[in-house]
Protein backbone atom coordinates (compact mmCIF):
# COMPACT_ATOMS: atom_id res chain seq x y z
CA UNK A 1 0.00 0.00 0.00
CA UNK A 2 2.97 2.28 0.72
CA UNK A 3 4.63 1.74 -1.91
CA UNK A 4 1.63 1.86 -4.77
CA UNK A 5 0.65 4.80 -3.20
CA UNK A 6 3.26 7.93 -4.29
CA UNK A 7 3.01 6.33 -8.27
CA UNK A 8 -0.53 6.71 -8.11
CA UNK A 9 -0.49 10.50 -6.78
CA UNK A 10 2.52 10.43 -9.76
CA UNK A 11 0.37 9.50 -12.33
CA UNK A 12 -2.54 11.61 -11.02
CA UNK A 13 -0.66 14.65 -10.63
CA UNK A 14 0.85 14.07 -14.42
CA UNK A 15 -2.19 13.23 -15.99
CA UNK A 16 -3.70 16.15 -14.47
CA UNK A 17 -0.68 18.30 -15.82
CA UNK A 18 -1.41 17.10 -18.83
CA UNK A 19 -5.17 17.91 -19.17
CA UNK A 20 -4.05 20.97 -18.26
CA UNK A 21 -1.15 21.44 -21.02
CA UNK A 22 -3.99 20.25 -23.83
CA UNK A 23 -6.53 22.84 -22.50
CA UNK A 24 -3.49 25.46 -22.67
CA UNK A 25 -3.00 24.58 -26.05
CA UNK A 26 -6.49 23.71 -27.54
CA UNK A 27 -7.30 27.52 -25.86
CA UNK A 28 -4.50 28.84 -27.62
CA UNK A 29 -5.47 27.32 -30.98
CA UNK A 30 -9.06 28.60 -30.66
CA UNK A 31 -7.82 32.08 -30.30
CA UNK A 32 -6.45 31.60 -33.90
CA UNK A 33 -8.69 29.35 -35.58
CA UNK A 34 -12.15 30.93 -34.39
CA UNK A 35 -13.65 32.99 -36.69
CA UNK A 36 -15.00 36.05 -34.46
CA UNK A 37 -13.95 37.66 -30.86
CA UNK A 38 -16.59 35.93 -29.28
CA UNK A 39 -15.35 32.79 -29.51
CA UNK A 40 -12.18 33.68 -29.38
CA UNK A 41 -12.39 34.83 -26.06
CA UNK A 42 -14.69 31.56 -25.47
CA UNK A 43 -11.51 29.57 -26.51
CA UNK A 44 -8.87 31.67 -24.18
CA UNK A 45 -11.03 31.20 -21.45
CA UNK A 46 -10.30 27.35 -21.55
CA UNK A 47 -6.69 28.80 -20.51
CA UNK A 48 -7.95 30.96 -17.42
CA UNK A 49 -10.63 27.54 -16.00
CA UNK A 50 -9.42 24.29 -17.14
CA UNK A 51 -6.04 25.11 -17.56
CA UNK A 52 -5.71 27.07 -14.20
CA UNK A 53 -7.72 24.12 -12.02
CA UNK A 54 -5.87 20.99 -13.97
CA UNK A 55 -2.55 22.55 -13.95
CA UNK A 56 -2.29 23.63 -9.94
CA UNK A 57 -4.38 20.39 -8.77
CA UNK A 58 -2.02 18.50 -10.28
CA UNK A 59 1.22 21.12 -9.08
CA UNK A 60 -0.55 20.72 -5.83
CA UNK A 61 -0.63 16.87 -5.60
CA UNK A 62 3.21 16.97 -6.20
CA UNK A 63 3.98 19.26 -4.10
CA UNK A 64 2.58 16.67 -0.95
CA UNK A 65 1.00 18.68 2.00
CA UNK A 66 3.45 21.70 2.37
CA UNK A 67 3.87 25.62 2.11
CA UNK A 68 3.93 25.38 -1.35
CA UNK A 69 0.69 23.65 -1.76
CA UNK A 70 -1.09 26.59 0.32
CA UNK A 71 0.36 29.13 -2.12
CA UNK A 72 -0.41 27.17 -5.31
CA UNK A 73 -4.16 26.78 -3.92
CA UNK A 74 -4.37 30.63 -2.70
CA UNK A 75 -2.44 31.50 -6.88
CA UNK A 76 -5.44 29.04 -8.52
CA UNK A 77 -7.97 30.64 -6.44
CA UNK A 78 -6.60 34.30 -7.01
CA UNK A 79 -6.56 32.95 -10.56
CA UNK A 80 -9.97 31.32 -10.85
CA UNK A 81 -11.60 35.35 -9.65
CA UNK A 82 -9.84 37.88 -12.22
CA UNK A 83 -9.42 35.30 -15.40
CA UNK A 84 -13.29 34.69 -15.78
CA UNK A 85 -13.80 38.11 -14.63
CA UNK A 86 -11.23 39.63 -17.21
CA UNK A 87 -12.93 37.62 -20.17
CA UNK A 88 -16.89 38.57 -18.70
CA UNK A 89 -15.06 42.57 -19.03
CA UNK A 90 -13.83 42.08 -22.39
CA UNK A 91 -16.50 40.70 -23.76
CA UNK A 92 -18.68 43.16 -22.52
CA UNK A 93 -16.51 45.70 -23.58
CA UNK A 94 -16.72 44.85 -27.06
CA UNK A 95 -20.24 44.10 -27.08
CA UNK A 96 -20.69 47.53 -25.66
CA UNK A 97 -18.35 48.95 -28.92
CA UNK A 98 -21.02 47.49 -31.38
CA UNK A 99 -19.71 44.00 -32.14
CA UNK A 100 -22.25 41.79 -33.33
CA UNK A 101 -21.61 37.76 -32.72
CA UNK A 102 -21.26 35.56 -35.73
CA UNK A 103 -23.81 33.49 -34.55
CA UNK A 104 -26.40 36.03 -33.72
CA UNK A 105 -25.77 37.14 -37.46
CA UNK A 106 -26.55 33.30 -38.59
CA UNK A 107 -29.53 32.91 -36.56
CA UNK A 108 -31.29 36.20 -38.37
CA UNK A 109 -30.68 35.18 -41.19
CA UNK A 110 -27.59 37.84 -42.05
CA UNK A 111 -24.87 36.82 -44.50
CA UNK A 112 -22.32 35.44 -42.68
CA UNK A 113 -19.00 34.83 -43.90
CA UNK A 114 -16.92 33.40 -41.12
CA UNK A 115 -15.58 36.58 -39.85
CA UNK A 116 -16.86 40.22 -38.19
CA UNK A 117 -15.04 43.39 -38.40
CA UNK B 1 15.76 23.28 -19.50
CA UNK B 2 16.61 27.00 -17.86
CA UNK B 3 18.10 28.22 -20.61
CA UNK B 4 15.58 26.60 -23.01
CA UNK B 5 13.29 29.11 -21.27
CA UNK B 6 14.98 32.10 -20.90
CA UNK B 7 16.20 31.62 -24.65
CA UNK B 8 11.96 31.33 -25.21
CA UNK B 9 11.48 34.41 -23.19
CA UNK B 10 13.72 36.41 -24.68
CA UNK B 11 12.82 35.81 -27.98
CA UNK B 12 9.38 36.96 -27.39
CA UNK B 13 10.54 39.91 -26.00
CA UNK B 14 12.40 41.07 -29.07
CA UNK B 15 9.30 39.78 -31.07
CA UNK B 16 7.18 42.32 -28.45
CA UNK B 17 9.88 44.63 -28.96
CA UNK B 18 9.45 44.73 -32.97
CA UNK B 19 5.89 44.70 -32.54
CA UNK B 20 5.70 47.58 -30.48
CA UNK B 21 7.81 49.80 -32.69
CA UNK B 22 5.60 48.72 -36.12
CA UNK B 23 2.13 49.64 -34.43
CA UNK B 24 0.56 52.80 -35.07
CA UNK B 25 -2.41 52.29 -32.61
CA UNK B 26 -0.93 53.44 -29.44
CA UNK B 27 -3.47 51.50 -27.40
CA UNK B 28 -2.34 48.61 -28.64
CA UNK B 29 1.20 50.11 -28.08
CA UNK B 30 0.23 50.31 -24.11
CA UNK B 31 -0.89 46.87 -23.91
CA UNK B 32 2.13 45.38 -25.97
CA UNK B 33 4.20 47.16 -23.85
CA UNK B 34 2.34 45.53 -20.56
CA UNK B 35 3.71 41.98 -22.26
CA UNK B 36 7.16 43.40 -22.36
CA UNK B 37 6.94 44.47 -18.79
CA UNK B 38 5.53 40.83 -17.37
CA UNK B 39 7.86 38.94 -20.42
CA UNK B 40 11.24 41.19 -18.78
CA UNK B 41 10.18 40.37 -15.02
CA UNK B 42 9.63 36.59 -15.90
CA UNK B 43 13.10 36.49 -17.32
CA UNK B 44 14.53 38.64 -14.30
CA UNK B 45 13.01 35.56 -12.47
CA UNK B 46 14.51 33.17 -15.00
CA UNK B 47 17.69 34.83 -13.51
CA UNK B 48 16.57 34.54 -10.19
CA UNK B 49 16.48 38.35 -9.37
CA UNK B 50 12.99 38.06 -7.58
CA UNK B 51 12.76 41.15 -5.89
CA UNK B 52 13.73 43.28 -9.48
CA UNK B 53 11.07 40.95 -11.26
CA UNK B 54 8.48 42.06 -8.68
CA UNK B 55 9.05 45.30 -9.35
CA UNK B 56 9.00 45.13 -12.96
CA UNK B 57 5.44 43.23 -12.91
CA UNK B 58 3.91 45.47 -10.23
CA UNK B 59 5.38 48.49 -11.58
CA UNK B 60 5.73 47.93 -16.05
CA UNK B 61 3.08 45.97 -16.13
CA UNK B 62 0.68 47.00 -13.87
CA UNK B 63 0.75 50.56 -12.66
CA UNK B 64 2.62 52.26 -15.54
CA UNK B 65 0.00 50.70 -18.12
CA UNK B 66 -3.34 52.05 -16.18
CA UNK B 67 -1.38 55.38 -16.23
CA UNK B 68 -0.53 54.97 -20.30
CA UNK B 69 -4.05 54.26 -20.56
CA UNK B 70 -5.34 57.31 -18.49
CA UNK B 71 -2.79 59.41 -20.21
CA UNK B 72 -4.53 57.97 -24.03
CA UNK B 73 -8.07 59.21 -22.89
CA UNK B 74 -6.51 62.73 -23.12
CA UNK B 75 -4.69 62.30 -26.45
CA UNK B 76 -5.89 60.98 -29.92
CA UNK B 77 -5.18 57.42 -30.47
CA UNK B 78 -3.21 56.69 -33.59
CA UNK B 79 0.30 58.01 -33.97
CA UNK B 80 1.60 60.32 -36.68
CA UNK B 81 3.50 59.50 -39.15
CA UNK B 82 7.46 60.39 -38.53
CA UNK B 83 8.73 62.56 -40.85
CA UNK B 84 10.87 61.07 -43.94
CA UNK B 85 14.08 62.96 -43.51
CA UNK B 86 17.26 62.16 -41.54
CA UNK B 87 15.93 58.22 -41.49
CA UNK B 88 19.25 57.27 -43.32
CA UNK B 89 21.08 58.81 -40.77
CA UNK B 90 19.45 57.37 -37.80
CA UNK B 91 19.63 53.69 -39.73
CA UNK B 92 23.53 54.38 -39.73
CA UNK B 93 23.56 55.59 -36.06
CA UNK B 94 21.08 52.28 -35.23
CA UNK B 95 23.42 49.87 -37.10
CA UNK B 96 27.05 50.94 -35.83
CA UNK B 97 25.80 50.75 -32.16
CA UNK B 98 24.24 47.47 -32.59
CA UNK B 99 27.55 46.43 -34.45
CA UNK B 100 29.18 47.69 -31.20
CA UNK B 101 26.70 46.09 -28.85
CA UNK B 102 27.35 42.62 -30.53
CA UNK B 103 30.77 43.00 -30.53
CA UNK B 104 31.18 44.16 -26.98
CA UNK B 105 29.30 40.79 -25.96
CA UNK B 106 32.12 38.75 -27.17
CA UNK B 107 34.31 40.18 -24.34
CA UNK B 108 31.23 39.46 -21.96
CA UNK B 109 31.58 36.49 -19.32
CA UNK B 110 29.19 33.58 -19.51
CA UNK B 111 26.35 33.87 -16.90
CA UNK B 112 26.73 32.77 -14.04
CA UNK B 113 30.55 33.16 -14.02
CA UNK B 114 31.74 33.17 -10.46
CA UNK B 115 35.29 34.70 -12.12
CA UNK B 116 33.50 37.53 -13.86
CA UNK B 117 34.53 40.91 -12.50
CA UNK B 118 31.20 41.96 -11.15
CA UNK B 119 31.57 39.22 -8.41
CA UNK B 120 34.82 39.78 -7.59
CA UNK B 121 34.71 43.58 -6.80
CA UNK B 122 32.25 44.58 -3.80
CA UNK B 123 29.42 41.34 -4.46
CA UNK B 124 31.80 38.90 -2.14
CA UNK B 125 31.55 41.48 0.59
CA UNK B 126 27.81 41.94 0.77
CA UNK B 127 27.43 38.25 0.56
CA UNK B 128 29.47 37.13 3.62
CA UNK B 129 28.63 40.40 5.86
CA UNK B 130 24.81 40.93 5.08
CA UNK B 131 23.73 38.13 7.48
CA UNK B 132 26.56 39.20 10.39
CA UNK B 133 25.72 42.74 9.93
CA UNK B 134 21.79 42.89 9.89
CA UNK B 135 20.87 39.33 10.96
CA UNK B 136 18.54 39.11 7.95
CA UNK B 137 19.17 36.83 4.78
CA UNK B 138 18.01 38.86 2.05
CA UNK B 139 21.32 40.69 0.40
CA UNK B 140 19.16 42.45 -2.07
CA UNK B 141 17.23 44.35 0.79
CA UNK B 142 20.37 44.97 2.67
CA UNK B 143 22.83 46.40 -0.37
CA UNK B 144 19.59 48.37 -1.23
CA UNK B 145 18.35 50.00 1.96
CA UNK B 146 22.36 50.22 4.05
CA UNK B 147 25.18 48.74 2.24
CA UNK B 148 24.02 51.69 -0.82
CA UNK B 149 21.45 53.92 1.13
CA UNK B 150 22.59 56.82 -0.56
CA UNK B 151 21.71 55.41 -3.59
CA UNK B 152 18.23 54.44 -2.64
CA UNK B 153 17.91 57.89 -0.83
CA UNK B 154 18.35 59.58 -4.27
CA UNK B 155 15.90 57.15 -6.33
CA UNK B 156 13.36 58.06 -3.32
CA UNK B 157 13.83 62.34 -4.49
CA UNK B 158 13.73 61.23 -7.74
CA UNK B 159 10.65 59.48 -7.31
CA UNK B 160 9.72 62.78 -5.76
CA UNK B 161 10.64 65.34 -7.99
CA UNK B 162 8.78 63.04 -10.91
CA UNK B 163 5.41 63.11 -8.83
CA UNK B 164 5.78 67.35 -8.33
CA UNK B 165 6.72 67.70 -12.09
CA UNK B 166 3.53 65.64 -13.52
CA UNK B 167 1.35 67.57 -10.69
CA UNK B 168 2.75 71.30 -11.96
CA UNK B 169 2.72 69.85 -15.57
CA UNK B 170 -0.90 68.74 -15.27
CA UNK B 171 -2.42 71.16 -12.66
CA UNK B 172 -4.18 69.18 -10.21
CA UNK B 173 -4.62 71.98 -7.59
CA UNK B 174 -8.53 71.41 -7.80
CA UNK B 175 -10.23 68.64 -5.89
CA UNK B 176 -13.09 68.76 -8.72
CA UNK B 177 -11.44 68.28 -11.88
CA UNK B 178 -14.05 68.69 -15.10
CA UNK B 179 -14.13 65.06 -15.77
CA UNK B 180 -16.68 64.94 -13.01
CA UNK B 181 -20.03 64.33 -13.83
CA UNK B 182 -18.88 62.21 -16.76
CA UNK B 183 -19.97 58.86 -17.01
CA UNK B 184 -16.01 57.47 -16.77
CA UNK B 185 -15.77 59.24 -13.86
CA UNK B 186 -18.34 56.71 -12.20
CA UNK B 187 -16.12 53.69 -12.48
CA UNK B 188 -17.98 49.88 -13.34
CA UNK B 189 -20.62 50.71 -10.84
CA UNK B 190 -22.98 49.36 -13.40
CA UNK B 191 -20.65 46.19 -14.28
CA UNK B 192 -22.25 43.92 -11.19
CA UNK B 193 -19.11 40.97 -11.33
CA UNK B 194 -16.34 43.32 -12.34
CA UNK B 195 -17.17 45.19 -9.25
CA UNK B 196 -18.11 42.15 -7.20
CA UNK B 197 -14.89 40.17 -7.55
CA UNK B 198 -12.40 43.68 -8.22
CA UNK B 199 -13.73 44.26 -4.63
CA UNK B 200 -13.70 41.29 -3.26
CA UNK B 201 -9.67 41.67 -4.10
CA UNK B 202 -9.34 44.90 -2.96
CA UNK B 203 -8.75 43.86 0.40
CA UNK B 204 -6.43 40.85 -0.18
CA UNK B 205 -4.13 43.15 -2.89
CA UNK B 206 -3.52 45.46 0.37
CA UNK B 207 -3.07 42.78 2.62
CA UNK B 208 -0.17 41.23 0.04
CA UNK B 209 1.24 44.79 -0.20
CA UNK B 210 1.51 44.84 3.49
CA UNK B 211 3.47 41.23 3.32
CA UNK B 212 6.00 42.45 0.88
CA UNK B 213 6.65 46.07 2.68
CA UNK B 214 7.36 44.14 6.15
CA UNK B 215 8.74 40.55 4.80
CA UNK B 216 11.11 42.22 2.80
CA UNK B 217 14.07 41.57 4.69
CA UNK B 218 13.44 37.60 4.62
CA UNK B 219 11.87 37.52 1.33
CA UNK B 220 12.19 39.09 -2.14
CA UNK B 221 9.95 43.11 -1.91
CA UNK B 222 10.83 45.72 -0.46
CA UNK B 223 9.30 49.45 0.08
CA UNK B 224 9.51 49.93 -3.76
CA UNK B 225 7.23 47.09 -4.51
CA UNK B 226 4.64 47.17 -1.88
CA UNK B 227 3.99 50.79 -2.41
CA UNK B 228 3.18 49.77 -6.26
CA UNK B 229 1.43 46.88 -5.09
CA UNK B 230 -0.90 49.25 -2.51
CA UNK B 231 -1.29 51.57 -5.56
CA UNK B 232 -2.34 48.88 -7.88
CA UNK B 233 -5.02 48.00 -5.04
CA UNK B 234 -6.15 51.65 -4.98
CA UNK B 235 -6.19 52.21 -8.61
CA UNK B 236 -8.34 49.00 -8.99
CA UNK B 237 -10.75 50.78 -6.39
CA UNK B 238 -10.49 53.91 -8.75
CA UNK B 239 -11.83 51.87 -11.24
CA UNK B 240 -14.53 50.18 -9.78
CA UNK B 241 -16.22 52.47 -7.65
CA UNK B 242 -14.87 55.56 -9.70
CA UNK B 243 -11.74 57.89 -9.45
CA UNK B 244 -14.49 60.67 -7.12
CA UNK B 245 -14.48 57.76 -4.63
CA UNK B 246 -10.70 56.74 -4.60
CA UNK B 247 -10.24 60.27 -3.66
CA UNK B 248 -12.86 60.11 -0.73
CA UNK B 249 -11.26 57.09 0.78
CA UNK B 250 -7.46 58.60 0.03
CA UNK B 251 -7.78 62.30 -0.53
CA UNK B 252 -5.13 64.33 -2.25
CA UNK B 253 -3.83 65.70 1.03
CA UNK B 254 -3.07 62.64 2.01
CA UNK B 255 -1.03 61.63 -1.39
CA UNK B 256 1.01 64.68 -0.88
CA UNK B 257 1.74 63.64 2.78
CA UNK B 258 2.75 60.20 2.07
CA UNK B 259 4.81 61.86 -1.12
CA UNK B 260 6.33 64.12 1.08
CA UNK B 261 6.82 62.09 4.34
CA UNK B 262 7.99 59.32 2.31
CA UNK B 263 10.83 61.47 1.20
CA UNK B 264 11.20 63.21 4.32
CA UNK B 265 11.07 60.14 6.72
CA UNK B 266 14.24 58.58 4.66
CA UNK B 267 16.05 62.05 5.14
CA UNK B 268 15.37 62.33 9.02
CA UNK B 269 16.33 59.13 9.70
CA UNK B 270 19.59 59.80 8.25
CA UNK B 271 20.07 62.86 9.97
CA UNK B 272 18.91 61.33 13.51
CA UNK B 273 21.91 58.63 12.81
CA UNK B 274 24.21 61.61 12.96
CA UNK B 275 22.83 63.47 15.64
CA UNK B 276 23.23 60.03 17.73
CA UNK B 277 27.10 60.51 16.51
CA UNK B 278 26.86 58.49 13.63
CA UNK B 279 27.15 58.89 9.69
CA UNK B 280 24.60 59.83 7.70
CA UNK B 281 22.52 56.63 7.43
CA UNK B 282 24.78 54.67 9.44
CA UNK B 283 21.49 53.00 11.50
CA UNK B 284 24.11 50.77 13.96
CA UNK B 285 23.81 53.74 16.57
CA UNK B 286 20.09 53.79 16.34
CA UNK B 287 19.85 51.46 18.88
CA UNK B 288 22.63 50.08 21.27
CA UNK B 289 22.77 46.35 19.84
CA UNK B 290 23.81 47.76 16.23
CA UNK B 291 22.47 44.57 14.27
CA UNK B 292 18.64 45.34 15.93
CA UNK B 293 20.09 48.97 14.94
CA UNK B 294 20.36 48.63 11.61
CA UNK B 295 17.37 46.33 11.23
CA UNK B 296 15.09 49.10 12.96
CA UNK B 297 16.88 51.63 10.42
CA UNK B 298 16.09 49.66 7.21
CA UNK B 299 12.53 49.13 8.19
CA UNK B 300 12.16 53.09 8.81
CA UNK B 301 13.50 54.03 5.78
CA UNK B 302 11.37 51.12 3.81
CA UNK B 303 8.38 52.21 5.21
CA UNK B 304 9.74 55.78 4.04
CA UNK B 305 10.49 54.23 0.42
CA UNK B 306 6.87 52.61 0.33
CA UNK B 307 4.78 55.81 1.48
CA UNK B 308 6.59 58.10 -1.86
CA UNK B 309 6.28 55.29 -4.00
CA UNK B 310 2.98 54.70 -3.06
CA UNK B 311 1.69 58.39 -2.56
CA UNK B 312 4.06 59.63 -6.26
CA UNK B 313 2.19 56.82 -8.46
CA UNK B 314 -1.51 57.55 -7.01
CA UNK B 315 -0.79 61.24 -7.24
CA UNK B 316 0.31 60.51 -10.98
CA UNK B 317 -2.73 58.25 -11.91
CA UNK B 318 -5.06 61.16 -10.59
CA UNK B 319 -3.45 64.02 -12.16
CA UNK B 320 -4.72 62.07 -15.64
CA UNK B 321 -7.68 60.52 -14.34
CA UNK B 322 -9.37 63.67 -13.08
CA UNK B 323 -9.26 65.60 -16.74
CA UNK B 324 -11.86 66.27 -19.32
CA UNK B 325 -11.05 62.64 -21.94
CA UNK B 326 -10.90 64.03 -25.39
CA UNK B 327 -13.66 62.47 -27.52
CA UNK B 328 -11.56 63.29 -31.05
CA UNK B 329 -11.29 59.92 -32.04
CA UNK B 330 -12.80 57.40 -30.13
CA UNK B 331 -13.08 55.25 -33.29
CA UNK B 332 -9.70 54.52 -34.10
CA UNK B 333 -8.90 53.42 -29.92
Amino acid sequence: MTEVFPLVIDFLSRSLMLIGALSVLIGGIGVLRMPDIYSRIHAASLTDTMGTIALFSGLMLEAGFALATFKLFAIMVFLLLTGPTATYALANAVLESGSVPAAAKLSDGDDFKGETK
Amino acid sequence: MTIVFALFLLSLLVITALAIVQTRNLFVAVMLLSIFSLLMAANFFVLDAADVALTEAAVGAGVTTVIFLSALTLISGTEKKAPQAGRGVALIVVTITTLLIIYATFDKPRLGDPEAPVHQHVAPFYIENTYELMGFPNVVTAVLASFRGYDTLGEVFVVFAAAIGVLFILDARTGTGPAYGMPEARGLKHHLIPKAVGGLLVPFVLLFGLYVQFHGEYGPGGGFQAGAIVATAIILYAILEGEKAALRAVPRSVLMALVVGGALLYGLVGVVCMLMGGDFLDYSVLLPDPVVGRQVGIIIIEAGVGMAVCGSLLSIFHAFASRRPSRIDHESV
